[in-house]
């Protein structure tokens, strides 16, 4: 069962000070204008009231991580041999990530399937997954961009939470969804909540319905492949385009990456970064070929492995969580929901006869 | 591996062969001599070497699993870590994340004749597979060999090549692409010379590898020659980094070339959508 508990809108800061006394605790702060993820201090004032432009995605896959150490190490008998040492770089710390989104929390259900799955564990990934919890703030206000009620979620969805808030008047309902979740509730600033939990959900369907009609991307798998070689269409939905990836960068859901090396004289590290799709050197082969060479291969690359490739290996799971940022901030307005649509409601344009 | 699947093994490159002017031959062993014994691979399978400092790269072993006193890797210079690597010698370190990917079907193959066609650094992923079917040679029926190299500077693994010409359990086709002075064998590109010697699908599995060029060209002399779809096997390339499935590199489609790959029949190939 879960609990449901009450927390007055002015105790809020106090419960994240007190979370944060005995781990990391990252929470939404305005920083020039952008409302980002950063470590909860004393005079830190959250912010709540929309969604993040960066979503919490480093906080288990930081932008860049080193992957291991490495040292060279000369033989003092014989200097032209030179030995390596290398050392496992695995260092998570206890973490909350507290005021994300539902459509945040749950984006790294798309990564656990990949990072955490069946055949290969990725273990930098896993140990940040598991010393971080997920307090989230169930959405009252969607935006334009908003589609997470198209790819299964919804303004309140639980999944991927350890704790789901929802803002009352006077406070918020606290929730807990898992078992760890379940810890985080024995703080004395939080009471009986049970009797608001009606007006809690009444909220989650105002939210929904707030959404509109969702539009099911149920054939969008099947039909992306069958356009897979309609380049006119690629070229269409493609043609504004600048490939800057911000839409990668920004998606709680991207999970590429590259690896490279740095080395300062007898050490150094390797190191992984999120890559991106979008750029012509992702999949640039030593011989010059490039099996994507336009932006319209890469876009359809992009699109087709978030809702075509990635369900079909995972259980129709779409690899998207709806959080609309490709969209809000793509410089050239590119609509991924536009191109799923056109993609499922568009025949395919035949080859002309000969 | 470890659970780590990113942590290299260290190894010690052990001996290196000029192959030809850009082809690098690295014999390596593992340095943890309990390791190096336990380590096991199938013909086709790739490993990650690194260069610590410069990067990882992704190659085949080109040595056979019946012949464990190293592994071998073949690489040609194309960019940072393979420069690099070209400037390693004996007694340098390295490390191996070995082995990844599919390999070549073996068991299916037994009591097939097999024609292996290579084209430059292309022989690399056959001469595994080559040299593990020569030692367990009962289990395979006609084994044929057609090699191609712009010249005979370019012909790698020229230790191989004196047993291969004259042994009398296999068929060693050489050829390069112009005529040069003291060549003594084939002159023609690999489709033209694969036409003339006619070898006949029946019971035959064809596995070809080299420059995507020469892959177009040896496919339509095969299904000419009669062979099938699934008759045919070849190997893929694209770019790779982490080689488990997770870096999102590698994939056409729902396939990933790093675990899925890099051995694809024809048949295969023609299902995936088109972008190789
Ligand atoms: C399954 C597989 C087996 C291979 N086997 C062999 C082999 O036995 N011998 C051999 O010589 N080569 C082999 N290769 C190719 C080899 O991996 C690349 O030539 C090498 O990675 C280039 O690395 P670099 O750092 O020198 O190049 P970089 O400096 O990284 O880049 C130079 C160019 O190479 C491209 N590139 C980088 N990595 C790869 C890659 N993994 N594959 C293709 N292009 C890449 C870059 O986009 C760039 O255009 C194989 C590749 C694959 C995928
Ligand atoms: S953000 Fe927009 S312009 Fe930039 S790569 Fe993505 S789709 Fe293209
Ligand atoms: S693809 Fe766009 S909408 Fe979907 S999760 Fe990524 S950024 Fe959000
Ligand atoms: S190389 Fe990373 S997914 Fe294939």
């Amino acid at each position: 069962m879960m609990a449901a508990k009450f927390l007055p809108a002015d105790k809020l800061n106090e419960w994240i000070a007190e979370l944060a006394e005995s781990r990391r605790v990252l929470v939404p702060v305005t920083e020039q204008n952008a409302v980002v993820f950063r470590p909860y201090a004393k005079d830190t004032e959250p912010v709540f009231g929309r969604q993040a432009n960066v979503p919490p995605k480093a906080s288990i896959f930081p932008a860049s991580e080193r992957l291991m150490a490495f040292t060279y190490v000369k033989n003092p008998e014989d200097l032209g041999q030179v030995a390596v040492e290398v050392q496992e770089t695995i260092e998570p710390e206890p973490t909350v990530v507290f005021g994300a989104r539902p459509c945040d929390a749950r984006g790294f259900t798309v990564f656990d399937r990949v990072y955490d799955g069946k055949k290969v564990q990725d273990p930098y990934y896993k140990a940040r997954r598991e010393s971080t919890l997920f307090v989230t703030m169930a959405c009252d206000d969607p935006e334009n961009a908003c589609f997470c009620h198209w790819v299964g979620s919804s303004p309140s969805d639980p999944e991927g939470s350890d704790v789901l808030l929802t803002p009352l008047e006077g406070g918020f309902l606290v929730e807990d969804v898992s078992k760890r979740g379940k810890e985080l509730l024995s703080s004395k600033l939080l009471s009986d909540g049970s009797k608001k939990v009606k007006e809690a959900r009444a909220a989650h369907a105002a939210a929904l319905a707030a959404l509109g009609e969702a539009w099911s991307p149920a054939e969008a798998p099947a039909k992306l492949i069958e356009k897979f070689d309609d380049m006119g269409f690629w070229e269409q939905v493609s043609a504004k385009c600048i490939s800057c990836g911000a839409c990668t960068y920004l998606c709680p859901t991207c999970y590429c990456f590259n690896v490279t090396d740095e080395r300062k004289g007898m050490r150094g590290e390797r190191i992984r970064t999120w890559d991106n799709c979008m750029s012509f050197q992702f999949t640039l082969e030593a011989s010059g070929h490039n099996p994507r060479p336009t932006k319209a291969h890469r876009l359809k690359n992009r699109v087709g492995h978030k809702f075509s490739y990635y369900p079909d290996i995972h259980g129709g799971a779409i690899a998207c969580c709806g959080c609309g940022r490709c969209i809000k901030f793509c410089p050239a307005s590119v609509d991924i929901r536009e191109i799923v649509r056109l993609s499922v409601e568009r025949p395919v344009s035949k080859p002309e006869k000969q | 591996m470890t659970s780590n699947p990113y942590l290299p093994e260290i190894a010690t490159v052990v001996e290196t062969i000029q192959e030809t002017p850009t082809i690098k031959t690295f014999r390596v062993k593992l340095n943890n001599p309990e390791r190096m014994k336990a380590f096991s691979f199938q013909p086709g399978q790739v490993g990650q070497l690194s260069v610590f400092g410069v990067g990882e790269s992704t190659f085949v072993i080109n040595s056979p699993p019946t012949r464990m006193d190293y592994l071998q890797f073949s690489v040609m210079m194309a960019g940072e870590v393979t420069s690099r690597l070209h400037s390693l010698n004996a007694g340098d370190q390295v490390g191996v994340r070995a082995p990844l990917g599919n390999a070549f079907p073996v068991e299916a193959m037994k009591g097939k004749n097999v024609v292996f066609v290579g084209g430059g650094i292309g022989m690399a992923p056959l001469r595994t597979l080559l040299l593990y079917m020569l030692d367990k040679r009962k289990d395979y029926k006609n084994i044929t060999l057609l090699y191609g190299a712009r010249s005979p500077e370019d012909m790698a693994f020229r230790y191989d090549l004196d047993d291969w010409t004259t042994r009398k359990d296999m068929t060693t086709v050489l050829t390069i692409d112009r005529e040069s002075p003291g060549w003594q064998h084939k002159v023609g590109l690999i489709p033209n010379v694969l036409l003339e010697m006619n070898p006949s699908p029946k019971n035959t599995v064809a596995v070809t590898c080299g420059p995507p060029i020469m892959i177009k060209f040896t496919l339509q002399a095969l299904l000419k020659l009669g062979f099938k779809d699934d008759q045919i096997i070849t190997t893929l390339e694209k770019r790779m980094k982490c080689g488990v499935g997770i870096c999102g590199r590698c994939n056409i489609g729902t396939k990933y070339v790093c675990v899925d790959g890099p051995v694809f029949t024809y048949a295969q190939l023609k299902e995936l959508p088109n972008e190789l």
